[in-house]
C-alpha cells in the first residue's frame, strides 16, 4: 500500500513538473501567436494585456502590405525545388551504397559528412563573388543550387540508413525475376522505404526553408525568402510588434507541424544515424 | 552477362553525381578562399589584386576585433553547451517514463527547435526583452525590480538565452530518443537491489547516454561556430565588439568593409577550427557505422 502511495506521488511530481517545463520552453511562440492576433496599441501595452478583442488585422495588413505573399513563395519554390533536387541525386547514390558497397564506400560516406562541417563563413567570399559573376546574386535558382548542395549530405545519409534496413533477399528475389535496375528502385525499393523517404524529404524541406546565412546575404529583393522578410523586422521604422508576430506566425507555423509529424525519424537525419 | 551484376555495375555509377557535386562544392571555394587570403584584394578597389603573402593573416590575428572575435565565439559555444547538454539529459530523463499527457508535452518541448532563426531572435529581442514593454521587464515591475536592459547591460548573455533555447530542443530530441533504448529489464534489476535514483542515473543512465551525448556535443558545436542570423538582426555585433563572433566578424570585413583578403584570412581560420571538431565527430560516427 505504501508502495503505491509513492508511485501516485512520484507520477504526479513528474507530470507537473513536466508541463511546468514544457509550458515555459514553449511560452515565446505562445507569446508570439497571441500578440499576433493584438492591436499594435495593445502588444505595447505595459502591464500585457491578457483579455482582449482578438483581431486580425494585422494578418490582413501583412498580406496586403508587405508583399508577404511573394517572399512565402520564394520560401516554397527554393526549399520545395531544392529538397526534390536533393532527393533524386541522393536516393542513386545512397542505393549503390547501401546494396552495392566496396572498399571505399565508408570513407565516401564520411567524406561526405564532412563537408556537411565546412562553415558556411568559409566560403562567403568566393560564392558570394561566383554568384555575382554568374547572375545568380538575389534569384531563386542561386539559393536552390547551394540548399541542394548543403542538404545533399545529410539527405544520402539518412535515405543510406533506411536502405540498409531493407532485407537484402527481397531486392535479390526481384533480380533474380530479371527486373532492370530502375524497375528494381522504382516498383520495389521505394514503396517499401517511403516512410524514410517522406521523413528525409520532410527534414531537407525544413532545414531549408530555416535557413538563414546564404538567404540573408545573397538575396535583396527578388528572391529573399521568409527569413529575409522577417529580418527587415529588425530595423526601428519596422518595429510593429503585432505585425511583426502575424507575419513569423505565418513563417513558422507550416515548418512547426511539420517538425511535430517527423520528429522520431528526425533524430536519424540530424545525429547522421548515429543515434535511431 | 547476368541480370544481377549487370545491375551492380549500373549501381556503381549512381554514387558518381553526388560526389562530384559535393567535391566541386567543398574543394572549388576553398581553393578560392585560400588563394584570395593571400591577396592584397579589396571589392572597392578594382583591378587590385597583389600576393602579400601572410599579411591578410598577420593582419587579422593583430586585429583587436579578432580576439574579440574569438573569445566570444568560445564562451557563445561554451555557454549554450553546458545549458543544452545539462538541462538537455534532466529533461530527457524526467519525460522518460509515462505519465498524462506526455506526447502533447513532446510536442511543446522540441517546438523551438523548427522556429527559423530570424523569428527566434526578433520575438526574444522585441516581445520579451525590451526594457520598456517587454515581458520580462512587466515580470520584473511587478515583483518591484528594475527591468534589465538586455542588449544593453548584458548583450552576451541574451544572445546565449537566445540560441540556448534553440537548441535545447535539439538535446532533448536526440536524448530523449535515446532513452528509448534503455534496458528496462537491467533498471528493473537495479532497482530490486536497491539502487536510488540517483545511483541509477549515474551508473545505468549516464552511461548508457555517452554517446548520444558526444553527438549531441560535436553537432551543436559545429553549428554553434556558425550561429550568424541571432546576431546579425539582434544586436549586429554590438555594442562595440562585445557580441561579435568569428562569423559575424568575417562578414563584417567581407560585406561591410569589402576587404575580400583579410575575410578570407578569417574564413580559412574558421575552416580550421571546425575541422579540429569534425575530427572527432567523424570518428564517432566512423564508429557506429562500421559497429552494423
Amino acid at each position: 500500500m505504501k508502495l503505491h502511495t509513492e508511485k501516485v506521488v512520484k507520477l504526479t511530481l513528474v507530470t507537473i513538473v513536466s508541463w511546468l517545463v514544457a509550458a515555459l520552453l514553449f511560452f515565446p511562440i505562445f507569446w508570439m501567436i497571441l500578440t499576433s492576433f493584438k492591436t499594435e496599441l495593445n502588444a505595447f501595452s505595459s502591464p500585457p494585456s491578457l483579455f482582449f478583442w482578438p483581431t486580425l488585422e494585422n494578418y490582413f495588413v501583412v498580406f496586403e502590405r508587405s508583399d508577404y505573399v511573394r517572399y512565402a513563395w520564394n520560401s516554397v519554390v527554393v526549399s520545395f525545388a531544392s529538397s526534390i533536387l536533393a532527393m533524386l541525386i541522393g536516393i542513386p547514390a545512397a542505393y549503390s551504397m547501401a546494396f552495392f558497397p566496396t572498399k571505399r564506400t565508408q570513407g565516401v560516406l564520411l567524406w561526405m559528412l564532412s563537408t556537411k562541417m565546412l562553415p558556411p563563413v568559409g566560403v562567403l567570399v568566393p560564392i558570394y563573388l561566383l554568384a555575382r559573376d554568374m547572375s545568380l546574386l538575389d534569384t531563386r535558382t542561386g539559393l536552390v543550387i547551394i540548399y541542394t548542395l548543403i542538404n545533399l549530405p545529410i539527405v544520402v545519409w539518412m535515405i543510406y540508413t533506411y536502405f540498409k534496413d531493407v532485407p537484402k533477399d527481397i531486392l535479390e528475389a526481384c533480380r533474380m525475376d530479371g527486373a532492370s535496375l530502375w524497375q528494381e528502385i522504382r516498383h520495389v525499393l521505394i514503396p517499401i522505404t517511403m516512410g524514410g523517404l517522406s521523413s528525409t524529404f520532410l527534414l531537407s524541406l525544413i532545414l531549408s526553408w530555416n535557413e538563414a546565412f546564404w538567404s540573408l546575404n545573397l538575396t535583396a529583393s527578388q528572391a529573399a525568402p521568409l527569413t529575409a522578410l522577417i529580418a527587415s523586422y529588425s530595423s526601428p521604422e519596422g518595429l510593429f510588434w503585432a505585425k511583426l508576430s502575424a507575419a513569423s506566425t505565418l513563417a513558422v507555423a507550416p515548418i512547426l507541424v511539420f517538425g511535430w509529424i517527423s520528429q522520431k525519424q528526425l533524430v536519424r537525419g540530424l545525429t547522421f544515424g548515429a543515434v535511431k | 552477362m547476368s541480370q544481377l551484376s549487370r545491375n551492380a555495375r549500373a549501381a556503381r555509377f549512381l554514387v558518381a553525381p553526388s560526389v562530384l557535386l559535393l567535391l566541386a562544392w567543398m574543394t572549388v571555394p576553398l581553393a578560392m578562399t585560400l588563394y584570395y587570403s593571400t591577396v592584397n584584394f579589396n571589392l572597392t578597389i578594382p583591378g587590385l589584386r597583389n600576393f602579400v603573402g601572410f599579411e591578410n593573416y598577420i593582419f587579422f590575428f593583430t586585429d583587436p576585433s579578432f580576439f574579440a572575435g574569438m573569445s566570444n565565439t568560445l564562451v557563445l559555444v561554451g555557454s549554450t553547451l553546458l545549458i543544452t547538454v545539462v538541462l538537455g539529459t534532466l529533461i530527457a530523463v524526467l519525460i522518460d517514463s509515462p505519465f498524462p499527457g506526455r506526447s502533447l508535452v513532446r510536442i511543446l518541448l522540441i517546438s523551438p527547435f523548427f522556429i527559423m532563426p530570424t523569428v527566434n531572435a526578433l520575438v526574444w529581442k522585441n516581445l520579451l526583452m525590451n526594457p520598456v514593454s517587454g515581458f520580462f521587464a512587466f515580470l520584473s515591475k511587478s515583483v518591484g525590480l528594475t527591468p534589465i536592459d538586455w542588449f544593453t547591460d548584458v548583450p552576451m548573455l541574451s544572445i546565449i538565452i537566445i540560441v540556448s533555447w534553440q537548441w535545447l530542443p535539439f538535446a532533448i530530441l536526440i536524448l530523449m530518443t535515446a532513452m528509448q533504448s534503455l534496458d528496462q529489464e537491467q533498471l528493473e534489476a537495479a532497482r530490486m537491489d536497491g539502487a536510488g535514483p540517483i545511483a541509477i542515473f549515474r551508473h545505468i543512465t549516464l552511461p548508457h547516454l555517452a554517446r548520444p551525448l558526444a553527438v549531441v556535443v560535436m553537432i551543436e558545436t559545429i553549428f554553434l561556430l556558425s550561429i550568424f542570423a541571432e546576431i546579425f538582426t539582434t544586436t549586429g555585433g554590438g555594442p562595440g565588439t562585445q557580441t561579435t563572433n568569428l562569423a559575424y566578424l568575417i562578414y563584417s570585413q567581407a560585406l561591410l568593409q569589402y576587404d575580400v583578403g583579410m575575410a578570407s584570412a578569417g574564413g580559412i581560420v574558421a575552416v580550421v577550427l571546425a575541422n579540429i571538431v569534425a575530427f572527432f565527430l567523424i570518428r564517432v560516427v566512423g564508429k557506429s557505422l562500421a559497429g552494423e
